[in-house]
């Protein structure tokens, strides 16, 4: 008999003891091991996710507040470039303005230095001129200088002619002052009468004239009345030399001045309108 | 000529007797479960693990995929009756290696024992499944006439199973006994070989066909069962 059904029952409480073995000591634990390390798997990766878009979040976030840096840095820049700018602006015109001001001031002292020179070189030029003159009328004419001057002031008297001698007619004859004759000496009285009848035969009237003297009246004979002048002097020739010795001031000075000289130029005027 | 272990008394008291049959069986029981007690006591649930623990996971997630392979949708809930069928029926036949050792499965009892728990199995999981009267009217179809046919082919199967895993594990055995009489060198190891083979392949048949004995019985949609049984025990 193949079959013993006391081992057939054995075998099968012993298959039944094994299955409940295994299942105890080898399914459960490996299955129980099996889903916790799936569920550990998953809950890492979600959490690698979860960190991940943290990250993303973080990133973004970051780049942003970089970019508003920029953005800040970049405002502040220019902000402190124009007002770099601005301060340049204002610095460099202060310096102008000062430099301006020293310039213009150097060049009134030096037109004021000039001036001066001018009137001392003018002053001594006639004083020097009046003693040559004197000098070579003396020795070649045996004649004064007033004396010649007197005859040039007749001479040009008699020599008016036009518009300007009825003018000064009119305004002799119409006056009722006298008319005035300065001179820068006293005139002899034998000029003074000449100059008398000068006037008297040139304007055809009986000329009530007052003879005065004033040294500041640069060397000539000059004729007042209502306005009008007639006169000679040597200012004319006082004002050549002037504007020669102006020129040569000017060369001298234009290295270290360059724009000083330029009212030294002006011509003077004459003087007999 | 000795055909089972049974034949093997050890101890004999009236009607209980310990053939080699029974110690064999809880040699191996004992080695399966101590073994597993070894494997999984210092189970690691992290991503490192030993090689052992790599090896019986590797095992048990196979036979859990061959389950649902079957058409078992819960392959947990049958993993402990099935896993275990295939690892007895595996282990037994990997152990004929040991000199004098006999497995439990050359003996007709024991595989009528298991052929016996897998007819209880599967009504049991089958009236789990959908209840004592559906359970009952499967064998009525397609029409109540089958109902004979059908308990006939349910009892013939179960005889088949043991017979089957009886005969292979039975004529591995002789074969290598009787060639080792006649040519003791090379050709049993082959002869061992082929039947280590023989036996694993037995194994992998007995617990699919168990396997697809309870998929038929618990499936709810109505279809013509066993299609795929017919084609393995062809």
């Amino acid at each position: 008999m193949l079959i013993d059904w006391f081992t057939v029952g054995a075998q099968t409480l012993n298959f039944i003891i094994l299955v409940w073995l295994m299942k105890r000591f080898l399914y459960q634990p490996i299955l129980h091991a099996l889903d916790a390390r799936e569920k550990r798997i998953a809950t890492e990766l979600a959490n690698a996710e979860a960190k991940q878009s943290e990250a993303q979040k973080e990133r973004d976030e970051f780049q942003q507040k970089n970019k508003e840096l920029d953005q800040q840095r970049a405002a502040l820049l220019r902000q402190a470039t124009d007002e770099a700018q601005a301060e340049r602006q204002r610095l460099f015109d202060e310096a102008r303005q000062a430099a301006d001001a020293l310039g213009a001031k150097r060049q009134e002292t030096l037109k004021t230095d000039a001036h001066n020179q001018n009137q001392a070189i003018g002053l001594r030029a006639q004083q020097e001129v009046f003693a040559i003159a004197r000098k070579v009328l003396a020795d070649l004419a045996a004649t004064s200088l007033e004396e010649r001057m007197g005859e040039v002031f007749i001479r040009r008297l008699q020599e008016m002619k036009g518009e300007t001698k009825a003018g000064l007619a009119e305004a002799l004859k119409t006056k009722s002052d006298p008319a005035l004759v300065r001179s820068a000496f006293d005139l002899p009285a034998e000029q003074r009468a000449a100059i008398q009848n000068a006037l008297n035969e040139t304007f055809s009237a009986e000329i009530r004239v007052r003879f005065e003297t004033d040294p500041e009246l640069i060397s000539g004979i000059e004729l007042t009345t209502n306005g009008l002048k007639v006169a000679w002097s040597i200012v004319d020739y006082l004002a050549s030399l002037e504007q020669s010795v102006g020129e040569i001031l000017q060369e001298k000075d234009r290295p270290a001045v360059k724009a000083a000289p330029q009212a030294e130029e002006t011509q003077p005027e004459p003087e007999n309108q | 000529m000795r055909l089972s272990p049974d034949e093997i008394i050890f101890w004999q008291y009236g009607l209980f007797k310990l053939n080699a049959t029974i110690v064999y069986t809880w040699g191996l029981m004992f080695v399966l479960a101590v073994g597993a007690r070894l494997i999984t006591r210092n189970f690691s649930t992290g991503l490192k693990r030993s090689r052992w623990q790599n090896l019986v996971e590797i095992v048990v997630t196979g036979i859990e995929t061959q389950i649902e392979e079957v058409g078992l949708s819960q392959p947990r809930k049958y993993l402990g009756f099935l896993g275990t069928l295939f690892l007895f029926v595996a282990a037994a036949s990997l152990s004929t290696v040991i000199p004098g050792y006999e497995p439990p499965t050359g003996s007709l009892s024991t595989t009528v024992a298991l052929a016996l728990c897998v007819f209880v199995a599967v009504p049991f999981f089958g009236i789990e499944e959908k209840g004592v009267g559906n359970y009952l009217k499967s064998y009525m179809e397609p029409t109540f006439i089958m109902l004979p046919f059908n308990l006939i082919s349910e009892i013939s199967r179960t005889l088949a199973l043991a017979v089957r895993l009886f005969g292979n594990m039975m004529s591995g055995a002789m074969i290598i006994a009787i060639l080792l009489s006649i040519t003791p060198f090379i050709f049993p190891i082959v002869m061992t070989l082929l039947g280590l083979l023989t036996g694993m392949v037995q194994a992998y048949i007995f617990s699919i066909l168990a396997a697809v004995y309870i998929a038929a019985a618990t499936r709810v949609r109505k279809s013509r069962p066993e299609p795929e049984a017919q084609n393995i025990e062809a």
